[in-house]
């Protein structure tokens, strides 16, 4: 389905973010992208969609080799591509139909998305997806009125009404308390399934990512150090990707987190209304 | 166990570290201050005279005359307010396009070398010299006046928005983009919701900047309250004269007041 070759990327000043990335993305499977701050995560989502130029590689969409492209075929590659984003990036002054709408714009010509006349299967399709996150009733609030969670999903829908062959999906829970997190995720998950979508997750959450993701690739200084399965995301493994830390601590760290919400949240629920 | 912590803190100096540059500095400052000021020729005598003439000024002020010159005072004023309301209209139509090619974050290069300059000609040129300039070329009158305040407000307008198109949330346009939106539907998109409130906040202060400016050209010609006002003074009317200057700031005070509490309404 998403074919990596050798890419690679040096931004202006010099700094090298990825060198030779090759990655296969099978159809439907979902994908943990995880590495310290700064080892290129962030870069190789971006690289896919060219909102970052490749200086090197191939990336290959099916048969097409998106690294190559003019401004006016790009534009139409993008729509296959969906995605979701860090803090969200709704338009916050539209309201949430709008930007669910927004997925659309690289199918209708200007007049129409100027003129907010949408072709009614785009509108039906967005009330669609809507409902499917949860938001039916939210449609006409500005997005600023939204809480994070809710944001994130409008996120979700507007990747979605591009009818997209892939989702590259920028740490979507960077900014989510775990609960909500753990929401998002399921749902992106779940969806992911639904429609057989391949997605690109990065993701700095390692419990999480193991908890989720189907194949986990780590990254290091612009390289991958790390492909397999969930599983095998030993210690040894953590260490190679992330430098030497006490690994359990943080897993215990993880689950006294749990617990203090799920005790959090008893007392909550003893307390009588 | 037990440290002995300095007990007195001075914040570092910020700009000039060493002590002695600083000193320096800070006595050539004084040293030329006192220089420059003892330069400037004050002719004492003029100066109580002057106060004569400013004293029958104020005197007339106190007492303006509304109705003598009533119908060249509302004539002027009619000529101010359309002058006004049209410029500002065709600059900030105007302003738009050229702001938003002088956003270096949406156009190419020479798009915006091209954009900045013409806001650095409106900007750099003055609008009383502009008015001077124009009134030879179109004759007395407010059309001339017009003109001056339309290209005014370009230079105004189109850099405060092109400024503020260069701050918006990069994201949000990043997130337009990806869905493979056009430029055109970037800029609808991602742009417009995010500098809006802005640019009519932008365009209804003009609006009383415009107001102002009015008095100010029609002095040199260009019609409208100015040339009212002007000639209400070069015939020693004061009376009316001040009269023309309380209908001015009135006019200034409502417009500022409604403008911020639009503004305020819009946010």
């Amino acid at each position: 389905m998403l074919r990596l070759i050798g890419l690679s990327k040096t931004y202006k000043t010099g700094d090298t973010a990825l060198s030779d990335v090759s990655i296969d993305v099978a159809r439907g499977q979902l994908v943990g992208l995880i590495g310290p701050s700064g080892a290129g995560e962030s870069t190789l989502i971006r690289c896919i969609n060219r909102l970052v130029e490749p200086s090197a590689g191939q990336v290959m969409l099916g048969d097409t080799d998106l690294a190559q492209l003019g401004t006016a075929d790009l534009r139409r590659q993008r729509r296959r591509i969906g995605m979701i984003f860090q803090e969200y990036a709704l338009v916050e002054r539209l309201t949430v139909m709008e930007n669910v709408l927004s997925g659309r714009l690289g199918y209708v010509p200007f007049w129409r998305s100027w003129l907010r006349r949408y072709p009614p299967a785009d509108i039906r399709r967005a009330y669609e997806l809507l409902d499917r996150v949860g938001l039916m009733q939210h449609a006409d609030k500005r997005a600023d009125a939204l809480s994070g969670g809710q944001r994130q999903r409008v996120g979700i829908a507007r990747a979605l009404a591009q009818e997209p062959e892939l989702l590259l999906v920028d740490e979507p829970t960077a900014s989510l308390d775990p609960k909500t997190s753990r929401q998002i995720m399921r749902l992106l998950t779940e969806i992911c399934e639904e429609r057989n979508l391949p997605a690109i997750v990065n993701i700095h959450d390692v419990p999480l990512a193991q908890q989720f993701m189907q194949r986990i690739i780590g990254l290091r200084a612009g390289r991958v150090v790390f492909d397999g399965p969930p599983a095998e995301l030993t210690e040894t493994a953590l260490t190679t990707i992330y430098g030497a830390e006490d690994w359990n601590a943080m897993r215990q760290g993880d689950e006294e987190q749990a617990e203090a919400q799920a005790d959090a949240k008893r007392r909550l629920e003893q307390v009588p209304a | 166990m037990s440290t002995a912590y300095p007990d007195t803190w001075h914040r570092p100096p910020q700009i000039i570290p060493n002590r002695r540059w600083r000193i320096a500095i800070q006595t050539g400052i004084v040293i030329y201050l006192i220089l420059a000021i003892s330069t400037i020729e004050v002719n004492w005598s003029r100066v109580y005279e002057g106060l004569e003439r400013g004293q029958r000024f104020v005197m007339g002020f106190l007492q303006p005359d509304f109705t003598s010159r009533w119908k060249d005072i509302s004539q002027g004023l009619i000529e101010s307010l359309t002058m006004t309301l049209t410029s500002t209209v065709v600059g900030v139509a105007i302003s738009v396009p050229i702001g938003i090619g002088a956003a270096r974050n949406l156009v190419p290069r020479p798009v915006y070398m091209i954009c900045r300059s013409i806001i650095a000609v409106s900007r750099s040129l003055q609008e009383i010299i502009v008015a001077i300039f124009l009134v030879a070329m179109f004759g007395f009158g407010p059309f001339a006046g017009f003109l001056t305040l339309s290209f005014a407000t370009i230079g105004f307008i189109a850099k405060l928005l092109a400024d503020d198109i260069e701050e918006i949330d990069a994201t949000q346009a990043e997130a337009i983009r990806a869905t493979g939106a056009s430029w055109l539907q970037l800029v609808d998109y991602a742009v417009k919701p995010q500098i809006m409130p802005r640019l009519i906040g932008l365009s209804l202060y003009r609006l009383d900047i415009n107001f102002r400016e009015s008095a100010v050209i029609g002095i040199v010609g260009a019609g409208g309250i100015g040339a009212t006002l002007n000639t209400a003074i070069d015939r020693y009317e004061y009376d009316s004269a001040g009269a023309i200057l309380l209908i001015v700031i009135v006019i200034v005070m409502v417009a500022e007041y409604s403008s911020s509490y639009l503004r305020k309404f819009l946010q």
